[in-house]
């Protein structure tokens, strides 16, 4: 089985976020005052051959741990989609 | 003569003026490609500064999968001096060879001037030649260099003494502000708990020659030789 999978990588929490905070002046100049908090992370994209879902998910997740995110600064959400 | 390799990654840009500040204070200096597997019996080694594989993902993150790094890995583990310098710095926390990560600059902005730094930790392959607090003015040029750490990380980086540069004013009329990128603690580089792996933000091949008008580099070249030297004198082996 094929399957479509979406990772999100975000800067930690509570990490300074330098980029989002330039992206929310940017907003707010261009009029867009109501825009608040942004933070920029990176989406990732990839199809995987696996068994079932939780197996696929599993060895994302393991990319995930090994390079797509850095343990040390970043989160990540896995999403599993059937192709 | 000491062995020295620097390795070559595809986006290394300090690789020449590495090799010939070795090259300079007593070593016998060669670059290792990436896809090398082999360091040629280095008896040091240096990860230079660049744009390794175009900073992709995050810095260091693709190069350090690099077939050369396995032996690099090993050299280190084997007690092996290991200097990475800017770009090189970020490799080796991405191989989780340094505790922590360099993020994106607090302002921003690239930065590329000289800076203030003291020796904190002169216990190490590459700084045993400097004065314990010696005061640098050595050259950065990075957009990724603030040092993020855990809490305890940072506690016990402090409490172990591995904090080897830390970014400071020199005076206060120095013309330079302290901590240029945001680092936590006002870290400009760390060591591993043997003191032979080191990493460092600033770029001490630029200022390690009288005509490029900054010479506190020298120290980060000399010491590893130094030490070799000692070593070769007392009959132990290299490694």
């Amino acid at each position: 089985m094929t399957y479509r999978i979406h990772v999100r990588v975000m800067p930690r929490a509570g990490l300074l976020d330098p980029q989002g905070q330039a992206v929310e002046h940017a907003l707010n100049a261009l009029g867009f005052e109501e825009a608040g908090t942004v933070r920029v992370g990176r989406a990732i994209e990839l199809d995987l051959e696996a068994g079932s879902r939780d197996e696929a998910e599993a060895r994302v997740r393991l990319m995930c741990d090994k390079l797509l995110a850095n343990p040390v600064t970043e989160d990540y959400l896995v999403n599993v989609e059937e192709d | 003569m000491p062995r020295v390799a620097v390795v070559r990654f595809p986006g290394s840009n300090c690789d020449f003026d590495t090799l010939s500040a070795a090259s300079r204070y007593g070593a016998e200096a060669y670059f290792v490609w990436h896809r090398d597997t082999d360091l040629r019996q280095a008896d040091i080694v240096i990860l230079p500064g660049g744009f390794s594989y175009g900073d992709y993902l995050r810095s260091g993150a693709i190069a350090r999968f690099s077939p050369v790094m396995q032996a690099v890995q090993r050299h280190a583990e084997a007690g092996g001096p290991l200097l990475g310098i800017c770009n090189g710095f970020q490799i080796l926390c991405e191989a989780q060879l340094l505790p922590g990560a360099l993020m994106r600059n607090a302002a921003l902005s690239f930065v590329s001037k000289p800076v203030d730094v003291t020796v904190e930790q002169t216990d190490t392959a590459f700084t045993c030649d400097y004065e314990p607090g010696a005061r640098l003015r050595l050259p950065v040029a990075h957009g990724e260099g603030r040092y993020v750490a855990s809490p305890d990380t940072l506690r016990m980086l402090e409490a172990e003494g591995r904090v080897v540069l830390r970014y400071v004013a020199a005076t206060e009329r120095s013309p330079f502000q302290p901590n240029p990128n945001g680092s936590a603690n006002h870290i400009a580089g760390v060591c591993n708990a043997a003191g032979n792996v080191v990493g460092i933000m600033p770029h001490p091949e630029r200022a390690a020659d009288r005509v490029l008008g900054l010479t506190g580099g020298t120290g980060f070249f000399t010491s590893p030789v130094s030490a070799f030297e000692m070593r070769s004198a007392s009959g132990v082996s290299a490694q």
